[in-house]
């Protein structure tokens, strides 16, 4: 933590890339801000409380981390700050409940389908409770999709290219299940074998992001030795367990199994990432031109620096349009759980950046990750259009079968 | 800073625009020259021209002290706040106003970023050309009250060639328009636009400001050639000069910087003992008419051997050099420092030869990397801090360049401006008189000398800047003093 804080120089070159900066105009909430007031706390010239709101407030975007010039590792620090509050933070009792709330549910697919379906938070509390979570239940669909297990084992079609296993993930195994078996029929279709291991579970990357430490290793280690070793890649279809799982050098950081969590994380890779370094053989394409804007994960687009695979993707599609937009590079205000903590911002955020999706007059949204979609659709949904918002992985997977 | 003055800001501001809490407020006690930090009193984020005014007035009736902020992003130490004063943060008035295409022009409150208005008037084939390293993110404001120059300020002019009118408030609660949207408004009277750009503050703040847009260049042309000798370098400048050429930019490297860049980005230079890079822009009928003259020119001045970039891999390969040149400095030596100061471009050769005598003097390597075509000097005086009076020799010798420039008749500060860092150092440049003059002109705007109080005259009750080598950003190869 010492280096990244002396390592930051103050010269605001992070300012305009940060979206709270942006959004509220002020250097508490600015990237040099939060990194002065770390520094405070850390050299007890400022109380952790006071600090703890700024920090609060930080997406974890990493917008701010290629914009510096001194190489700040922001993320690390962060993280870092977050765990160690975390072990000594006192929350008022609803914040402490909603929070909870988040830790038990959303890494666990069943507890979350539980909670959702029976809506035995929904109709109970809603409108009883404050915003955190009226804004959870908001982030919920009215009906949940029925679960759609990917085979153990799908095999390539044609010739055998490669092998790789599929990340399950947590929110997005109950929220969108036709995600990772659309990544699985679209990499099959290229010729990759793809594992879907039975007892592979959440990364805890959400959990990292919010920093419950504790929490985190221990799910994480619950996937250690649950994919095969043969696997040419592990692909994660969401941006979030990507990076925090790039982080776990970090969390295991002194823990006796921090060589197998490296391994582990070394193996991983994005869907999209993947796809583009191996090639596409299939791309069929659109029998219409579709007019597509890709929206940016943030955790693929600062944390894991994947500004060019999607698109390279996406562009080699017949009758696919990519369209730029303004800002993409602005977060949405998803941000892995933000949206449950920080509804405001995260409302505003989601608000600015649909603006400039519809300025570029698209009929299709395109991203690669769940909270992104989750996001969008409920900003677009607000405001009663009905601007489809997809997976890459759906995206592709059409595209190779030729459908329209 | 007393309690009615607070009462009288909760009256303006909302609780979340008036900062007075240590939380709020420590993050603004350093711009980017994070040796000084002073915590102000308070802060207020105004949202419009009145709040700024109000806020102004109520600073002069109180007779409490306040700093204009953009973002924060001065070398020089010139937003630092003052200790039981305001900070007026204007990042939020970061609006275009207006953008006219026809009169080429853009009206901008002082919040807005440099490059903001670039991209603004991008779709319309125009930009605005003054271009500081910090371009990115420092704002308009900040750029008048420094006059920023950039890296073309050399064919373009600096701030103050581009502001073509601004409304005011003055340190005593003045409200007033300086200047007009039209070139030809400003001429009449006494310059006061002028005289407000490159105030470092101490006037009062810029409220609306009309700035000229130019036509993007349609094409670049460069050429660069090697010297066996630094001072046939230096005069190549001049001969350009003097054919009535005005190149976009004009750069020399000596030995030590093409050996520090060869070094760090490997790009492939001349062995040589100077290297001038000279850049045309502008049209391309003319850039290419211009450019033929430039080469006869640069044929006859002497250089072994000269390359010309024909394709724009080949420019970027001439720039990359001389880009990473600054920064990869420090791999030649543990420490140094760096020196900012600017000569007539008729006696750069001159002032070559003098720092090259200085050199052997202290016994210290110098390496020159500079803009030529401005005459803004770069030495870095190279030395060891862990030999005993070592750094006292090297610091030594800085003084002696800056008093060098002075003397040719040149300046103290390229471009960072005085601020907190060169308060000192204003009597080698101006005399008695002159620092009389600037000061009863201040007085007469600001009798209670309540903006920006401290900074730019010498004196006061701040401690003298020490810091030595470049500046963490200018090692990374972002910022250069150019």
């Amino acid at each position: 933590m010492a280096t990244a804080i002396e390592k930051c120089v103050h010269c605001g070159f992070c300012l305009p890339a940060c979206p709270t900066y942006s959004l509220l105009g002020e250097e508490m909430d600015s990237p040099r801000g939060r990194i002065y007031l770390m520094k405070n706390v850390l050299e007890e010239t400022l109380s952790a409380a006071d600090a703890q709101p700024y920090i609060d407030r930080c997406l974890g975007c990493m917008a701010c981390v290629p914009a510096c010039p001194s190489g700040v590792e922001y993320g690390d620090l962060l993280v870092s700050y977050r765990m160690l509050q975390e072990r000594e933070r006192q929350r008022p009792p609803l914040d402490a409940l909603a929070r909870r709330l988040v830790i038990e549910t959303l890494p666990y697919p069943k507890r979350f389908r539980l909670a959702a379906q029976t809506g035995r938070i929904g109709k109970a509390l809603r409108g009883a409770l404050p915003e955190a979570f009226a804004s959870m239940l908001n982030l919920l669909p009215e009906k949940l999709p029925s679960p759609l297990p990917a085979p153990p084992v799908l095999p390539a079609r044609g010739e055998l290219r490669a092998k790789v296993a599929l990340l399950p993930g947590c929110v997005q195994q109950a929220l969108a299940p036709e995600i990772n078996y659309a990544a699985a029929q679209a990499l099959a279709a290229n010729g990759v074998e793809v594992h879907s291991p039975p007892k592979a579970g959440c990364c805890g990357s959400i959990l990292l992001h919010v920093g419950a430490e504790q929490q985190a290793i221990e799910l994480a280690r619950r996937n250690f030795g649950q994919f095969p070793d043969d696997i040419d890649a592990i692909i994660t279809t969401a941006a979030g367990c990507g990076s925090g799982i790039h982080d776990y050098e970090l969390l295991f950081k002194d823990q006796p199994d921090a060589d197998r969590a490296a391994a582990f994380a070394r193996k991983v890779t994005d869907f999209s990432a993947f796809l583009s370094s191996l090639g596409m053989r299939e791309r069929t394409g659109f029998a219409h031109e579709r007019r597509v804007v890709y929206q940016d994960a943030c955790h693929l687009l600062h944390a894991q620096g994947q500004q060019s695979e999607a698109r390279a993707l996406l562009m080699q599609i017949p009758n696919l349009r990519l369209l730029p937009i303004a800002d993409a590079g602005m977060c949405c205000g998803s941000a892995g759980a933000y949206n449950i903590d920080q509804p405001a911002i995260a409302a505003e955020l989601g608000r600015r950046k649909v603006a400039s999706i519809l300025a570029a007059e698209p009929d299709l949204v395109v991203s690669g990750n769940i909270g992104c979609i989750t996001q969008l659709r409920q900003q677009l949904k607000s405001t009663g259009n009905p601007l489809p918002v997809r997976h890459i992985a759906e995206v592709l997977w059409e595209a190779c079968a030729g459908s329209e | 800073m007393n309690r009615a003055f607070i009462a009288a800001l909760e009256s303006i501001y909302p609780p979340q625009r008036l900062l007075t809490r240590d939380v709020e407020l420590l993050p603004y006690e350093s711009d980017a020259l994070t040796a000084f930090q002073t915590k102000p009193a308070a802060a207020v984020l105004p949202d419009s021209d009145d709040e700024i005014i109000a806020t102004v007035r109520l600073c002069h009736e109180h007779a409490v002290p306040f700093v204009a902020r953009g973002s924060g992003t001065s070398l020089s130490g010139g937003s630092l706040p003052i200790a039981d004063g305001l900070i007026i943060g204007l990042n939020r008035l970061n609006r275009i106003k207006k953008l006219d295409p026809q009169q080429r022009i853009a009206v901008v409150e002082p919040g807005v970023i440099n490059l903001s208005i670039t991209e603004a008037a991008q779709p319309y084939g125009l930009y605005y050309a003054p271009d500081p390293s910090s371009q990115s993110i420092c704002t308009i404001g900040g750029n008048i009250a420094f006059n920023s120059g950039g890296a073309h300020c050399l064919k373009y002019g600096m701030t103050s060639n581009h502001v073509l009118g601004m409304k005011v408030v003055l340190a005593d609660g003045t409200v007033t328009q300086f200047g007009s949207e039209s070139i030809e408004g400003v001429g009449i009277g006494p310059d006061l636009v002028g005289l407000f750009v490159g105030s470092e503050g101490l006037f009062g703040i810029a409220l609306e400001i009309t700035v000229r847009l130019m036509p993007q260049p349609e094409l670049y042309r460069t050429v660069l050639a090697a010297y066996d000798d630094l001072g046939r370098a230096g005069d190549a400048v001049s001969m350009v000069v003097a054919s009535g050429l005005l190149p976009g930019a004009m750069e020399i490297m000596d030995r030590l910087a093409i050996k520090a860049a060869e070094a760090s980005v490997k790009a492939g230079y001349p062995d040589a003992e100077a290297l001038l890079i000279v850049e045309l822009e502008g049209e391309t009928l003319q850039v290419n008419a211009e450019f033929e003259q430039l080469r006869g020119i640069i044929e006859a001045s002497g250089a072994f051997e000269i390359r010309v970039a024909n394709s724009e891999e080949e420019r970027a390969r001439i720039w990359k050099g001389r880009k990473g040149a600054f920064s990869a400095v420090g791999r030649l030596s543990p420490d140094y420092i760096v020196q900012d100061g600017v000569v007539p471009r008729s006696r750069l050769g001159e002032a070559l030869v003098e720092i090259g005598a200085l050199k052997e003097k202290y016994g210290l390597d110098v390496a020159n990397v500079f803009h030529a075509g401005d005459g803004n000097l770069h030495p870095l005086i190279l030395y060891d801090g862990r030999a005993a009076g070592a750094l006292e020799k090297a610091e030594a010798l800085a003084g002696e360049i800056l008093a060098l420039c002075v003397n040719l008749g040149g300046s103290i500060t390229g471009e960072h401006g005085i601020g907190m860092e060169k308060r000192d150092y204003m009597p080698a440049m101006f005399s008695e008189e002159e620092l009389d003059i600037m000061q009863a002109l201040r007085r007469a705007i600001d009798p209670l000398e309540i903006a920006n109080r401290g900074k730019m005259f010498p004196g006061g009750e701040a401690p003298a800047l020490k810091q030595h080598g470049m500046h963490p950003l200018e090692k990374a190869g972002v910022i250069s003093r150019e």
